[in-house]
C-alpha cells in the first residue's frame, strides 16, 4: 500500500510540475512575449497564439486534471479528513482545497475563455466576436494570475502538510 | 472593456506570499 502511495506521489508531482510549469510559462513568459511581439509589429504574435498556445493549453489542462486525480488518490481514505480539516489533516487540507480551486479555475474559467480567444473547440468553426474575445482575454488573464497567486500558498501547504514534513511547520 | 486587476506579477506574488502567511498563522492557531 505504501508503494502505491509512493507511485501516486511520483505521478502527482510529475503532472503537477507540468501543470504549474505551464501556468508559470503563460504568466511569466508568453503574455509578455505576445505584448512585445505586437508592439514590434501588429499581428507578429500570431505564430504564438496559433501554434504554441493551443498546445501549451492542451498539456496545461490535462496535467491539471491528472495532478488533481493523483492527489485525491494519494489522500486515499483520508480524502474526507483532509477536505474537512480534521485533526492532523488541516495543513494538507488547505493545500488540497487550494489545488482544487485552481483545478476548477483551469477547466471552468481559464479554458472556457481561452477557447473563445484562440478559436478552439466549438469556436474554431464559429469564432467569437472581437468584443467577446477582448473580454474573455482579460477574464482568462485575471483567472490565470489568480492561479499564480494561489500556487504560492498551495505549494507551501502541500510541502508542510506532506507526511515527509510532519511536525516541521505545524 | 474589463480590467485585469492582477496585471502586475509583483502584486500577484506579493499577495500570494501574504495569503500564505495569513493561512499559515490561521492553521497554526486553529490546530
Amino acid at each position: 500500500m505504501e508503494q502505491v502511495a509512493g507511485f501516486l506521489r511520483w505521478f502527482h508531482i510529475m503532472s503537477g510540475v507540468m501543470w504549474i510549469g505551464l501556468l508559470y510559462y503563460f504568466n511569466f513568459v508568453q503574455v509578455q512575449a505576445i505584448a512585445a511581439a505586437n508592439k514590434d509589429q501588429a499581428g507578429s504574435a500570431a505564430p504564438i497564439t496559433k501554434y504554441v498556445a493551443p498546445r501549451a493549453l492542451f498539456w496545461f489542462r490535462w496535467a491539471a486534471l491528472a495532478t488533481w486525480l493523483f492527489g485525491v488518490g494519494l489522500l486515499g481514505p483520508n480524502v474526507l479528513s483532509a477536505f474537512t480539516f480534521q485533526n492532523g489533516f488541516a495543513a494538507i487540507g488547505v493545500g488540497a482545497w487550494l489545488g482544487t480551486i485552481m483545478f476548477l479555475n483551469v477547466w471552468g474559467i481559464i479554458w472556457q475563455h481561452q477557447k473563445k480567444v484562440l478559436n478552439l473547440g466549438p469556436y474554431a468553426a464559429n469564432p467569437a466576436s472581437d468584443e467577446v474575445k477582448a473580454n474573455s482575454r482579460v477574464i482568462a488573464a485575471f483567472a490565470s494570475r489568480v492561479n499564480v497567486l494561489l500556487s504560492i500558498p498551495m505549494f507551501f501547504f502541500m510541502i508542510a502538510g506532506s507526511s515527509a514534513h510532519m511536525g516541521l511547520f505545524f | 472593456m474589463k480590467k485585469n486587476y492582477l496585471d502586475s506579477l509583483e502584486l500577484t506574488i506579493g499577495l500570494g506570499v501574504a495569503l500564505t502567511l495569513i493561512l499559515y498563522f490561521a492553521v497554526k492557531a486553529l490546530s
